[in-house]
């Protein structure tokens, strides 16, 4: 069993300019668990996902990770980098657009965070980034750089990338959205595994079958607003809201032959 | 046409080239360096300090190159800087060239994914880290073909460096003109020799260029 946080959101906002992207969401994401965001693109998915790591800089409420603030000392304070550097090392994180460096081969792009960050020898890490892609199922691709590889396989990269620094805590921006239908499945089974092994995962996602089954709860996003948050099948079965209800007709509508 | 006065002035000639690849290496190389210095600046340094660098790339691009080399090479000592002709010319090279390449820099840097610095940021890389593994190298290989261009460029502006008697090429054919009357032959020989150099970067670039981006091209 893996080391896994917790996340508390309290009343968090975040505005571009003029326009609100989050308005006060609330969000317990209680350790070892899957939490799915759904809800349609626009409505500040992944924009809350990425004020957890405080990729996004929000800018009132708090998010905690295991009771601990990041982003901030206090309101109005900005923490320094290294502290938040401190606080980015036990959270992984997973990109729509798998962000790998293309400099880099397969096992490069894994070892170099275990090099620069964790300050390990280039064998330890050459040792941990190997066992990383072998558990994506990517033995065979070490020495490959992305430009090489499919983007199922790029994906699977990222994700030995985040999990070879050994973090308490997942976040998925959108993973398979940027694949092609037949590549879906491999990056969703690799999450799968690691939440069977307790990872406490964040999910931004419009896979709604790994929602109903993987996902411990989900919640719908509206204009900002975590409008709802529940058991799968509660939200995804028998959802109360009007707009929730809305956005899965039209999911069905557009997914069904 | 009269060839037979190369024989006796093809060394001074040679040296004249010689020098002429001098002040553009030496030129080039400090004028990238110089220019990478602001291009970073100009990303991290505080507002203050990147206005001071903005009026500088404003002011060297907005002037000419001759006015900077006689200022350099004749208002110099009025302030103490005493420089031998070469030398002036050298920095004079640098300074020159330095805006221009920290805007191929500059766009070099924008050309390289957010997301993939954000990858770096994400896994708790420092700042540090962030410019010397991903955007140094990942911007440096789209700045090649610019910086690659533009130095082909500065090689024609050598030729200025001959007004403040650096003894370059255009130096070197000016003198044997003026001797021998032989104005078609010595521009000739100057035609062709620049000629050979350009040829010579621009097969050199597009080698590099192809050898450092082998692994970033998506292979369809």
């Amino acid at each position: 069993m893996l080391a896994a946080s917790s996340v508390e959101m309290r009343k968090v906002n975040k505005y571009y300019g003029k326009f609100q992207a989050l308005k006060d969401v609330d969000l317990s994401i209680p350790p070892g668990k899957v939490t799915c965001l759904i809800g349609p693109s626009g409505s500040g998915k992944s924009t809350l996902l990425r004020c957890i790591n405080f990729l996004e800089e929000y800018d009132s409420g708090e998010v905690r990770i295991d009771g601990q603030l990041i982003g901030y000392d206090a309101p109005n304070k900005k923490m320094s980098g290294r502290k938040l550097r401190e606080m980015r090392r036990s959270i992984g994180i997973v990109f729509q657009q798998f962000n790998l460096w293309p400099h880099m081969t397969a096992k490069e792009n894994v070892a170099e965070g275990l090099i620069r960050v964790r300050r390990m020898s280039k064998a330890d890490a050459d040792r941990r980034a190997s066992e990383a892609l072998a558990k994506v199922g990517l033995a065979d691709k070490f020495a490959s750089h992305p430009s090489r590889l499919s983007g199922g396989q790029q994906q699977r990269v990222a994700i030995a990338r985040a999990i070879a620094m050994e973090p308490k805590l997942m976040l998925f921006d959108e993973p398979t959205s940027a694949l092609d239908p037949e590549l879906v499945g491999e990056v969703l089974s690799v999450m799968r595994t690691l939440a069977d092994e307790g990872m406490t995962m964040v999910v931004v996602t419009h896979e709604m079958g790994f929602a109903a089954h993987v996902a411990d709860q989900v919640g719908f996003m509206e204009k900002g607003e975590l409008i709802d948050i529940g058991s799968p099948d509660r939200i995804l079965h028998r959802p109360q809201d009007a707009r929730i209800q809305s956005f899965l007709r039209t999911y069905h509508e557009r997914n069904s032959f | 046409m009269e060839w037979s006065v190369l024989q006796q002035y093809g060394p001074s000639l040679l040296k004249g080239f010689g020098n002429t690849i001098l002040c553009w290496a030496l030129g080039t190389v400090f004028g990238m360096a110089l220019g990478l210095v602001i291009a970073l600046i100009q990303r991290y340094a505080p507002r203050w300090v990147r206005w001071i660098v903005q009026a500088y790339i404003e002011v060297i691009r907005g002037t000419p190159f001759l006015v900077q080399l006689f200022v350099l090479y004749y208002g110099g000592p009025l302030v103490g800087l005493r420089l031998d002709a070469l030398p002036a010319g050298l920095l004079g090279l640098t300074i020159y060239g330095s805006p221009y390449f920290a805007e191929i820099f500059r766009s070099g840097f924008r050309a390289v994914p957010h997301g993939q610095i954000e990858a770096a940021r994400g896994i708790g890389m420092s700042e540090a880290d962030v410019v010397r593994r991903i955007l140094l190298p990942l911007g440096l290989v789209s700045s090649l073909p610019a910086l690659v261009n533009f130095s082909i460029i500065l090689t024609k502006e050598t030729v200025i460096l001959s007004i403040i008697t650096v003894p370059e090429l255009l130096y070197q054919v000016q003198r044997m003109s003026a001797e021998t009357f032989r104005y078609v032959e010595a521009n000739l020989v100057l035609a062709l020799f620049f000629w050979g150099l350009v040829e010579t970067i621009s097969r050199v670039g597009l080698r590099l260029e192809a050898r450092i981006t082998k692994h970033l091209i998506e292979r369809t």
